[in-house]
Protein backbone atom coordinates (compact mmCIF):
# COMPACT_ATOMS: atom_id res chain seq x y z
CA UNK A 1 0.00 0.00 0.00
CA UNK A 2 2.00 3.05 1.25
CA UNK A 3 5.83 2.30 0.94
CA UNK A 4 6.77 4.06 3.44
CA UNK A 5 10.47 3.96 5.36
CA UNK A 6 11.06 5.32 8.40
CA UNK A 7 13.48 5.55 11.38
CA UNK A 8 12.13 3.59 14.25
CA UNK A 9 12.75 4.59 18.14
CA UNK A 10 10.62 1.33 20.13
CA UNK A 11 11.53 2.21 23.63
CA UNK A 12 12.02 0.15 26.92
CA UNK A 13 8.90 -1.19 27.66
CA UNK A 14 8.38 -2.31 24.12
CA UNK A 15 11.23 -4.82 24.47
CA UNK A 16 10.63 -8.18 23.96
CA UNK A 17 8.99 -9.57 27.24
CA UNK A 18 8.80 -5.67 29.02
CA UNK A 19 5.55 -4.28 29.75
CA UNK A 20 4.28 -3.20 26.70
CA UNK A 21 5.70 -6.34 24.10
CA UNK A 22 2.62 -6.50 22.53
CA UNK A 23 2.32 -3.11 21.70
CA UNK A 24 5.84 -3.89 19.30
CA UNK A 25 4.19 -7.07 18.19
CA UNK A 26 1.47 -5.30 16.74
CA UNK A 27 3.40 -2.44 15.45
CA UNK A 28 5.42 -4.48 13.44
CA UNK A 29 2.21 -6.55 11.82
CA UNK A 30 0.15 -3.15 11.33
CA UNK A 31 3.19 -1.90 9.41
CA UNK A 32 3.72 -5.09 7.29
CA UNK A 33 0.36 -4.94 6.60
CA UNK A 34 0.21 -0.75 5.79
CA UNK A 35 3.68 -1.21 3.38
CA UNK A 36 5.27 0.94 6.74
CA UNK A 37 8.74 -0.13 6.50
CA UNK A 38 10.71 0.67 9.98
CA UNK A 39 14.44 0.94 10.59
CA UNK A 40 15.22 0.46 14.21
CA UNK A 41 17.45 3.32 15.64
CA UNK A 42 20.87 1.69 16.10
CA UNK A 43 21.70 1.30 19.82
CA UNK A 44 19.33 3.89 21.10
CA UNK A 45 18.56 4.17 24.93
CA UNK A 46 16.00 5.09 27.12
CA UNK A 47 14.27 8.43 26.47
CA UNK A 48 14.43 8.97 30.97
CA UNK A 49 10.41 8.99 30.32
CA UNK A 50 8.41 11.74 32.56
CA UNK A 51 10.29 10.67 35.99
CA UNK A 52 13.96 11.45 34.58
CA UNK A 53 14.09 15.05 35.76
CA UNK A 54 14.44 13.47 39.72
CA UNK A 55 17.99 11.65 39.55
CA UNK A 56 19.12 13.40 35.70
CA UNK A 57 18.18 17.09 35.95
CA UNK A 58 18.19 19.29 32.76
CA UNK A 59 20.99 18.49 30.43
CA UNK A 60 21.78 14.78 31.19
CA UNK A 61 17.78 14.24 30.65
CA UNK A 62 17.79 16.03 27.29
CA UNK A 63 21.17 14.55 26.47
CA UNK A 64 19.51 11.22 26.45
CA UNK A 65 17.10 11.75 23.52
CA UNK A 66 19.69 14.18 21.65
CA UNK A 67 21.63 10.79 21.63
CA UNK A 68 19.18 8.83 20.19
CA UNK A 69 18.02 11.60 17.55
CA UNK A 70 21.98 11.82 16.61
CA UNK A 71 21.59 7.66 16.26
CA UNK A 72 18.93 8.12 13.93
CA UNK A 73 20.34 11.29 11.78
CA UNK A 74 23.25 8.81 11.55
CA UNK A 75 22.62 5.71 10.30
CA UNK A 76 18.83 6.24 8.84
CA UNK A 77 20.17 9.90 7.12
CA UNK A 78 16.71 11.44 5.77
CA UNK A 79 14.25 9.94 7.96
CA UNK A 80 11.84 11.08 10.77
CA UNK A 81 12.27 9.16 14.15
CA UNK A 82 9.04 7.22 15.22
CA UNK A 83 8.32 7.03 18.26
CA UNK A 84 4.95 4.29 19.63
CA UNK A 85 5.40 5.43 23.22
CA UNK A 86 4.41 8.47 24.24
CA UNK A 87 7.18 9.33 26.58
CA UNK A 88 9.49 8.36 24.36
CA UNK A 89 7.53 11.10 21.56
CA UNK A 90 7.30 13.46 24.10
CA UNK A 91 10.70 13.03 25.15
CA UNK A 92 12.67 13.57 21.86
CA UNK A 93 10.05 15.93 20.37
CA UNK A 94 10.64 18.04 23.58
CA UNK A 95 14.96 17.69 23.37
CA UNK A 96 14.25 18.30 19.68
CA UNK A 97 12.46 21.53 20.80
CA UNK A 98 15.14 22.87 23.08
CA UNK A 99 18.46 21.67 21.06
CA UNK A 100 17.13 23.88 18.22
CA UNK A 101 16.32 26.88 19.86
CA UNK A 102 18.77 27.85 21.90
CA UNK A 103 22.65 27.89 20.18
CA UNK A 104 24.08 27.12 24.44
CA UNK A 105 21.48 24.04 24.91
CA UNK A 106 22.75 22.51 21.64
CA UNK A 107 26.05 23.35 21.95
CA UNK A 108 26.33 21.72 25.47
CA UNK A 109 24.56 18.44 24.54
CA UNK A 110 26.80 18.69 21.60
CA UNK A 111 30.30 18.05 23.76
CA UNK A 112 28.73 15.93 26.23
CA UNK A 113 27.74 13.92 22.84
CA UNK A 114 31.14 14.42 21.58
CA UNK A 115 32.31 12.22 24.47
CA UNK A 116 30.04 9.47 22.22
CA UNK A 117 31.65 9.95 19.44
CA UNK A 118 28.68 11.67 18.21
CA UNK A 119 26.83 14.77 16.87
CA UNK A 120 23.21 16.47 17.07
CA UNK A 121 22.60 18.53 13.91
CA UNK A 122 18.69 18.63 14.51
CA UNK A 123 17.82 16.66 10.73
CA UNK A 124 15.73 14.76 12.03
CA UNK A 125 12.03 15.16 13.11
CA UNK A 126 10.46 13.61 16.04
CA UNK A 127 7.02 11.78 15.56
CA UNK A 128 4.69 9.90 16.86
CA UNK A 129 2.89 6.71 14.69
CA UNK A 130 -0.34 8.09 15.10
CA UNK A 131 0.41 10.98 13.26
CA UNK A 132 2.36 8.77 10.59
CA UNK A 133 -0.71 6.85 10.06
CA UNK A 134 -3.21 10.04 9.93
CA UNK A 135 -1.01 12.69 8.68
CA UNK A 136 1.03 10.27 5.68
CA UNK A 137 -1.31 7.62 5.41
CA UNK A 138 -4.79 9.48 6.12
CA UNK A 139 -8.44 8.30 7.13
CA UNK A 140 -9.47 7.37 3.60
CA UNK A 141 -6.56 5.18 3.06
CA UNK A 142 -6.40 3.27 6.21
CA UNK A 143 -10.19 2.66 5.60
CA UNK A 144 -9.55 1.40 1.95
CA UNK A 145 -7.52 -1.65 3.32
CA UNK A 146 -10.16 -2.60 5.80
CA UNK A 147 -10.43 -6.81 5.34
CA UNK A 148 -12.55 -7.71 8.93
CA UNK A 149 -14.67 -4.10 9.95
CA UNK A 150 -14.89 -4.05 13.68
CA UNK A 151 -18.57 -4.68 13.92
CA UNK A 152 -20.40 -4.34 17.14
CA UNK A 153 -17.69 -3.60 18.96
CA UNK A 154 -17.30 -0.30 21.09
CA UNK A 155 -14.91 1.50 22.03
CA UNK A 156 -13.95 3.73 24.57
CA UNK A 157 -10.84 6.13 23.25
CA UNK A 158 -8.57 6.74 25.92
CA UNK A 159 -5.81 9.48 24.75
CA UNK A 160 -4.61 9.89 27.81
CA UNK A 161 -1.38 12.99 28.56
CA UNK A 162 1.31 12.79 26.38
CA UNK A 163 0.15 11.89 23.39
CA UNK A 164 -2.44 14.84 23.79
CA UNK A 165 -0.64 17.34 25.25
CA UNK A 166 1.85 19.71 25.35
CA UNK A 167 2.51 18.70 21.42
CA UNK A 168 -0.54 16.93 20.55
CA UNK A 169 -1.43 15.87 17.13
CA UNK A 170 -2.27 18.79 14.62
CA UNK A 171 -5.32 20.21 14.15
CA UNK A 172 -6.92 18.30 17.46
CA UNK A 173 -7.68 19.58 20.66
CA UNK A 174 -6.66 19.38 24.22
CA UNK A 175 -9.64 18.90 25.95
CA UNK A 176 -11.45 16.81 23.15
CA UNK A 177 -9.24 15.10 20.57
CA UNK A 178 -10.96 13.00 18.14
CA UNK A 179 -8.54 10.96 16.36
CA UNK A 180 -8.84 7.73 17.85
CA UNK A 181 -12.60 8.01 17.79
CA UNK A 182 -11.58 8.62 13.79
CA UNK A 183 -9.39 5.25 14.19
CA UNK A 184 -11.69 3.44 15.63
CA UNK A 185 -14.59 4.11 13.35
CA UNK A 186 -12.36 3.73 10.07
CA UNK A 187 -11.74 0.68 11.31
CA UNK A 188 -15.32 -0.02 11.42
CA UNK A 189 -15.74 -0.35 15.02
CA UNK A 190 -18.34 1.72 16.89
CA UNK A 191 -16.71 4.84 18.99
CA UNK A 192 -18.09 6.04 22.36
CA UNK A 193 -18.41 9.35 21.40
CA UNK A 194 -19.58 10.14 24.74
CA UNK A 195 -16.33 8.85 26.81
CA UNK A 196 -15.80 11.79 29.02
CA UNK A 197 -12.38 10.50 30.62
CA UNK A 198 -10.63 10.58 27.46
CA UNK A 199 -7.97 13.25 28.51
CA UNK A 200 -7.42 12.34 32.23
CA UNK A 201 -3.73 11.73 33.72
CA UNK A 202 -3.73 7.96 35.01
CA UNK A 203 -1.33 8.97 37.12
CA UNK A 204 1.69 8.68 35.45
CA UNK A 205 4.41 7.01 37.25
CA UNK A 206 2.73 7.59 40.27
CA UNK A 207 0.37 4.62 39.84
CA UNK A 208 3.69 2.71 40.84
CA UNK A 209 5.06 4.96 43.62
CA UNK A 210 1.99 6.39 44.86
CA UNK A 211 -1.12 4.01 44.17
CA UNK A 212 -2.86 5.22 46.99
CA UNK A 213 -3.90 8.15 44.90
CA UNK A 214 -3.54 7.49 41.39
CA UNK A 215 -5.60 4.58 41.39
CA UNK A 216 -8.52 6.78 41.65
CA UNK A 217 -7.46 8.61 38.37
CA UNK A 218 -7.40 4.91 37.46
CA UNK A 219 -10.90 4.30 38.68
CA UNK A 220 -12.53 7.03 37.20
CA UNK A 221 -11.35 6.17 33.55
CA UNK A 222 -12.86 2.95 33.99
CA UNK A 223 -15.89 4.01 35.61
CA UNK A 224 -16.93 6.30 32.55
CA UNK A 225 -16.01 3.74 30.22
CA UNK A 226 -18.35 1.04 31.83
CA UNK A 227 -21.26 3.85 32.24
CA UNK A 228 -21.02 5.12 28.74
CA UNK A 229 -21.32 1.00 27.39
CA UNK A 230 -17.89 0.50 25.91
CA UNK A 231 -16.82 -3.24 25.32
CA UNK A 232 -12.99 -1.84 25.59
CA UNK A 233 -10.80 0.89 25.89
CA UNK A 234 -8.38 1.66 23.06
CA UNK A 235 -4.90 3.83 23.83
CA UNK A 236 -2.38 5.06 22.05
CA UNK A 237 0.24 5.00 25.36
CA UNK A 238 1.73 2.03 26.88
CA UNK A 239 1.91 3.76 30.43
CA UNK A 240 -1.83 4.44 30.05
CA UNK A 241 -2.09 0.66 28.59
CA UNK A 242 -0.18 -0.48 31.80
CA UNK A 243 -1.43 1.40 34.24
CA UNK A 244 -5.53 0.92 33.76
CA UNK A 245 -5.02 -2.87 32.69
CA UNK A 246 -3.04 -4.23 35.13
CA UNK A 247 -4.37 -2.28 38.21
CA UNK A 248 -7.77 -3.15 37.67
CA UNK A 249 -7.50 -6.06 40.11
CA UNK A 250 -6.04 -3.50 43.15
CA UNK A 251 -8.77 -0.77 42.30
CA UNK A 252 -11.53 -3.47 42.77
CA UNK A 253 -9.82 -4.49 45.88
CA UNK A 254 -9.55 -0.77 47.11
CA UNK A 255 -12.87 0.50 45.66
CA UNK A 256 -14.93 -2.59 45.52
CA UNK A 257 -15.57 -2.39 42.11
CA UNK A 258 -16.07 -5.21 39.58
CA UNK A 259 -13.80 -4.05 36.61
CA UNK A 260 -12.91 -6.45 33.83
CA UNK A 261 -12.23 -4.37 30.87
CA UNK A 262 -9.78 -5.23 28.37
CA UNK A 263 -7.09 -2.24 27.24
CA UNK A 264 -5.76 -2.03 23.90
CA UNK A 265 -3.61 -0.15 21.69
CA UNK A 266 -5.08 1.28 17.92
CA UNK A 267 -1.98 -0.80 16.20
CA UNK A 268 -3.84 -4.21 17.36
CA UNK A 269 -7.23 -2.77 16.16
CA UNK A 270 -6.05 -2.13 12.43
CA UNK A 271 -4.08 -5.01 12.64
CA UNK A 272 -7.13 -7.24 13.56
CA UNK A 273 -9.13 -5.19 10.60
CA UNK A 274 -6.46 -5.41 8.39
CA UNK A 275 -6.82 -9.64 8.29
CA UNK A 276 -4.06 -10.32 11.07
CA UNK A 277 -3.84 -13.05 13.64
CA UNK A 278 -4.93 -12.64 17.45
CA UNK A 279 -0.83 -13.92 18.13
CA UNK A 280 -0.44 -10.97 15.54
CA UNK A 281 -1.92 -8.46 16.96
CA UNK A 282 -0.25 -9.61 20.02
CA UNK A 283 -4.04 -10.57 21.73
CA UNK A 284 -2.13 -12.93 24.00
CA UNK A 285 -0.23 -10.41 26.13
CA UNK A 286 -2.99 -9.23 27.99
CA UNK A 287 -3.98 -9.58 32.14
CA UNK A 288 -7.43 -8.98 30.92
CA UNK A 289 -8.43 -10.81 27.62
CA UNK A 290 -9.80 -8.49 24.54
CA UNK A 291 -12.45 -11.38 23.40
CA UNK A 292 -14.18 -9.45 21.21
CA UNK A 293 -11.17 -8.58 19.43
CA UNK A 294 -9.95 -12.10 19.41
CA UNK A 295 -13.22 -13.27 18.22
CA UNK A 296 -13.13 -11.24 14.85
CA UNK A 297 -9.54 -11.62 14.45
CA UNK A 298 -10.52 -15.88 14.69
CA UNK A 299 -12.96 -15.04 12.18
CA UNK B 1 26.48 29.13 49.66
CA UNK B 2 24.12 29.79 47.37
CA UNK B 3 21.92 31.86 49.99
CA UNK B 4 25.11 33.92 50.50
CA UNK B 5 25.07 34.92 46.94
CA UNK B 6 21.65 35.24 46.27
CA UNK B 7 21.47 37.66 49.13
CA UNK B 8 17.87 36.25 49.93
CA UNK B 9 16.26 36.76 46.17
CA UNK B 10 15.06 33.30 45.99
CA UNK B 11 13.71 34.37 42.88
CA UNK B 12 16.82 35.38 41.53
CA UNK B 13 18.20 31.86 42.37
CA UNK B 14 15.55 30.04 40.71
CA UNK B 15 15.93 32.35 37.54
CA UNK B 16 19.59 31.17 37.48
CA UNK B 17 19.48 27.51 38.54
CA UNK B 18 15.94 26.19 38.22
CA UNK B 19 15.33 24.47 34.75
CA UNK B 20 13.10 27.08 33.31
CA UNK B 21 13.27 29.13 35.94
CA UNK B 22 13.44 32.51 34.17
CA UNK B 23 9.55 32.11 33.09
CA UNK B 24 8.41 32.45 37.32
CA UNK B 25 8.02 35.72 37.08
CA UNK B 26 5.57 36.10 34.20
CA UNK B 27 2.75 34.12 36.07
CA UNK B 28 -0.26 36.60 37.13
CA UNK B 29 -1.42 34.42 39.83
CA UNK B 30 -4.57 33.47 37.91
CA UNK B 31 -4.94 30.16 39.36
CA UNK B 32 -6.10 27.82 36.19
CA UNK B 33 -3.08 25.88 36.63
CA UNK B 34 -3.83 25.18 40.28
CA UNK B 35 -7.00 24.47 39.21
CA UNK B 36 -6.78 21.99 36.47
CA UNK B 37 -3.90 19.76 38.23
CA UNK B 38 -5.42 15.75 38.62
CA UNK B 39 -3.11 16.06 42.17
CA UNK B 40 -4.28 19.03 43.31
CA UNK B 41 -5.89 17.56 46.74
CA UNK B 42 -3.11 16.04 47.64
CA UNK B 43 -0.75 18.90 47.54
CA UNK B 44 0.39 21.32 50.56
CA UNK B 45 1.14 24.06 47.41
CA UNK B 46 -0.19 23.62 44.06
CA UNK B 47 1.82 25.57 41.23
CA UNK B 48 0.48 29.30 41.77
CA UNK B 49 1.03 29.41 44.93
CA UNK B 50 4.81 27.97 44.69
CA UNK B 51 5.61 30.80 42.34
CA UNK B 52 4.16 33.23 44.85
CA UNK B 53 5.71 31.40 47.14
CA UNK B 54 9.35 32.21 45.53
CA UNK B 55 8.87 35.42 44.77
CA UNK B 56 8.31 35.86 48.40
CA UNK B 57 11.74 34.75 49.09
CA UNK B 58 10.44 31.39 50.52
CA UNK B 59 13.50 28.98 49.81
CA UNK B 60 13.29 26.69 52.98
CA UNK B 61 9.50 26.61 52.60
CA UNK B 62 9.66 25.98 48.45
CA UNK B 63 12.56 23.72 48.43
CA UNK B 64 11.34 21.07 51.30
CA UNK B 65 8.09 21.18 50.12
CA UNK B 66 6.59 18.09 48.78
CA UNK B 67 4.55 19.25 46.40
CA UNK B 68 6.62 18.95 43.22
CA UNK B 69 7.43 15.69 43.17
CA UNK B 70 3.74 14.89 42.91
CA UNK B 71 4.20 16.26 39.63
CA UNK B 72 2.79 13.27 37.03
CA UNK B 73 3.82 15.37 34.03
CA UNK B 74 0.15 15.33 32.78
CA UNK B 75 0.62 19.22 30.84
CA UNK B 76 -2.40 19.97 31.72
CA UNK B 77 -1.36 22.72 33.53
CA UNK B 78 1.17 24.24 30.22
CA UNK B 79 -1.94 24.07 27.67
CA UNK B 80 -3.99 25.82 29.85
CA UNK B 81 -1.70 28.61 31.50
CA UNK B 82 -2.79 31.95 30.08
CA UNK B 83 0.88 33.32 30.26
CA UNK B 84 1.99 30.11 29.17
CA UNK B 85 4.73 29.32 31.49
CA UNK B 86 6.33 26.01 31.38
CA UNK B 87 4.71 25.03 34.72
CA UNK B 88 5.54 21.09 34.56
CA UNK B 89 9.36 21.61 34.11
CA UNK B 90 9.60 24.32 36.38
CA UNK B 91 8.01 21.84 38.85
CA UNK B 92 10.55 19.07 37.94
CA UNK B 93 13.66 21.63 38.25
CA UNK B 94 12.42 22.89 41.49
CA UNK B 95 12.14 19.40 42.80
CA UNK B 96 15.64 18.28 40.89
CA UNK B 97 17.13 21.83 42.98
CA UNK B 98 15.48 20.59 46.18
CA UNK B 99 17.46 17.33 45.60
CA UNK B 100 20.59 18.68 44.72
CA UNK B 101 20.33 21.35 48.35
CA UNK B 102 19.96 18.13 50.34
CA UNK B 103 16.14 19.83 51.04
CA UNK B 104 13.76 17.19 49.80
CA UNK B 105 12.07 15.90 51.79
CA UNK B 106 13.25 12.49 53.10
CA UNK B 107 11.55 9.08 51.81
CA UNK B 108 9.34 10.95 49.33
CA UNK B 109 8.01 8.28 47.66
CA UNK B 110 8.41 9.65 44.08
CA UNK B 111 11.64 11.35 44.96
CA UNK B 112 13.10 7.89 46.03
CA UNK B 113 11.12 6.27 42.26
CA UNK B 114 12.96 8.60 40.35
CA UNK B 115 16.52 8.11 41.75
CA UNK B 116 16.25 4.48 41.16
CA UNK B 117 14.41 5.23 37.59
CA UNK B 118 17.54 6.77 36.91
CA UNK B 119 20.34 4.71 38.40
CA UNK B 120 18.77 1.96 36.50
CA UNK B 121 18.48 3.48 33.13
CA UNK B 122 21.76 5.34 33.21
CA UNK B 123 23.59 2.12 34.13
CA UNK B 124 22.22 0.01 31.01
CA UNK B 125 21.11 2.34 28.71
CA UNK B 126 17.96 0.59 29.27
CA UNK B 127 15.77 0.16 31.75
CA UNK B 128 15.22 -3.11 33.50
CA UNK B 129 11.58 -2.87 34.55
CA UNK B 130 12.04 -6.10 37.01
CA UNK B 131 14.59 -4.67 38.82
CA UNK B 132 13.59 -1.41 39.13
CA UNK B 133 9.93 -2.80 40.97
CA UNK B 134 12.51 -4.98 43.11
CA UNK B 135 14.12 -2.06 44.40
CA UNK B 136 10.75 -0.25 45.07
CA UNK B 137 9.39 -2.61 47.00
CA UNK B 138 12.30 -3.43 48.94
CA UNK B 139 13.57 0.10 49.43
CA UNK B 140 12.05 0.10 52.86
CA UNK B 141 14.37 -2.97 54.17
CA UNK B 142 13.78 -5.91 53.61
CA UNK B 143 10.63 -6.80 55.55
CA UNK B 144 8.60 -4.05 54.25
CA UNK B 145 9.97 -5.45 50.85
CA UNK B 146 8.31 -8.80 51.20
CA UNK B 147 5.12 -7.15 52.43
CA UNK B 148 4.33 -4.55 49.58
CA UNK B 149 5.88 -7.43 46.87
CA UNK B 150 3.18 -9.66 48.33
CA UNK B 151 0.52 -6.66 47.82
CA UNK B 152 1.59 -6.61 44.05
CA UNK B 153 2.15 -10.56 43.66
CA UNK B 154 -1.08 -10.43 41.30
CA UNK B 155 -0.20 -7.76 39.29
CA UNK B 156 3.43 -9.35 38.73
CA UNK B 157 2.04 -12.47 38.19
CA UNK B 158 -0.97 -11.35 35.56
CA UNK B 159 2.00 -9.60 34.06
CA UNK B 160 4.21 -12.76 33.76
CA UNK B 161 1.29 -15.13 32.34
CA UNK B 162 0.66 -12.35 29.76
CA UNK B 163 4.50 -12.63 28.23
CA UNK B 164 5.33 -8.65 29.68
CA UNK B 165 7.24 -9.62 32.86
CA UNK B 166 10.04 -11.38 31.96
CA UNK B 167 11.79 -13.08 35.35
CA UNK B 168 15.04 -13.82 33.79
CA UNK B 169 15.76 -10.03 33.44
CA UNK B 170 17.26 -9.95 36.83
CA UNK B 171 19.92 -12.16 35.50
CA UNK B 172 20.87 -9.55 32.93
CA UNK B 173 18.23 -7.84 30.66
CA UNK B 174 18.56 -5.29 28.15
CA UNK B 175 21.43 -3.36 27.57
CA UNK B 176 22.66 -1.27 24.69
CA UNK B 177 26.22 -1.68 23.32
CA UNK B 178 28.24 1.39 23.65
CA UNK B 179 27.88 1.65 27.82
CA UNK B 180 31.57 3.67 27.61
CA UNK B 181 30.76 6.03 25.63
CA UNK B 182 27.51 6.63 27.03
CA UNK B 183 28.21 6.90 30.40
CA UNK B 184 30.96 9.13 29.34
CA UNK B 185 28.20 11.49 28.04
CA UNK B 186 26.10 11.45 30.86
CA UNK B 187 29.44 12.02 33.29
CA UNK B 188 30.13 15.49 31.11
CA UNK B 189 26.73 16.30 30.71
CA UNK B 190 26.52 16.62 34.35
CA UNK B 191 29.39 18.30 34.93
CA UNK B 192 28.17 21.33 32.47
CA UNK B 193 25.02 21.01 33.97
CA UNK B 194 26.64 21.78 37.65
CA UNK B 195 29.26 24.50 36.76
CA UNK B 196 26.42 26.57 34.81
CA UNK B 197 23.59 25.75 37.85
CA UNK B 198 25.84 26.41 40.72
CA UNK B 199 25.73 22.58 42.17
CA UNK B 200 27.60 21.29 44.16
S1 LIG C 1 -2.32 9.24 30.99
FE1 LIG C 1 -0.70 8.38 32.20
S2 LIG C 1 0.56 7.10 30.92
FE2 LIG C 1 -0.77 8.29 29.65
S3 LIG C 1 0.44 9.99 29.16
FE3 LIG C 1 -0.67 10.61 31.00
S4 LIG C 1 0.65 10.05 32.67
FE4 LIG C 1 1.41 9.05 30.84
S1 LIG D 1 -1.92 29.24 35.16
FE1 LIG D 1 0.00 30.26 34.66
S2 LIG D 1 -0.33 32.41 35.14
FE2 LIG D 1 -1.98 31.27 36.10
S3 LIG D 1 -1.24 30.91 38.19
FE3 LIG D 1 -0.65 29.13 36.98
S4 LIG D 1 1.41 29.61 36.25
FE4 LIG D 1 0.52 31.50 36.96
S1 LIG E 1 1.90 18.75 34.74
FE1 LIG E 1 2.21 18.48 36.91
S2 LIG E 1 1.71 20.47 37.81
FE2 LIG E 1 0.88 20.46 35.75
S3 LIG E 1 -1.24 19.82 36.00
FE3 LIG E 1 -0.04 17.97 35.55
S4 LIG E 1 0.53 17.12 37.55
FE4 LIG E 1 -0.17 19.24 37.86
Amino acid sequence: MANKTYSFYPGCSSQNKASSSNYLVSTNSMCQKLGITLNEVPDWNCCGASIGYGGGGELPRIVLSARNLALSEQHNAGQDMVATCAACWLASREAKERLDHSPQMKADANEALKEAGLEYKGQAQARHMVEVLIEDIGYDALKAGVKKPLQGVKFAGYVGCQTNRPFGIAGESFENPLYLDNLVEAMGGEAVKSYDQKVTCCGGALAFSEPEKSQKQIKDIIESAYDHGADMIVTPCPLCQANVEIYQGEVNKRYGTKFNIPVTYYSQLITVAYGGTAAEAGLNGHVVAPAKLAEIAGK
Amino acid sequence: MSEMKYHNNFLKEVEERVEEGHMVKMCMQCGVCSGSCPFGPHWAHPPQELFMMIRAGKREEVLSSDSMWMCTSCYQCIVRCPRKLPITHIMHGLAYLAKREGLAPKGQPTAEFGQMFWDNLTKDGRVNELKLSLSLYFKDGFGQGVKNAMAMQSVGMGLMKAGRLNPMEILGGHKIKDKSGFHAMLKKAREIEDARRKLA
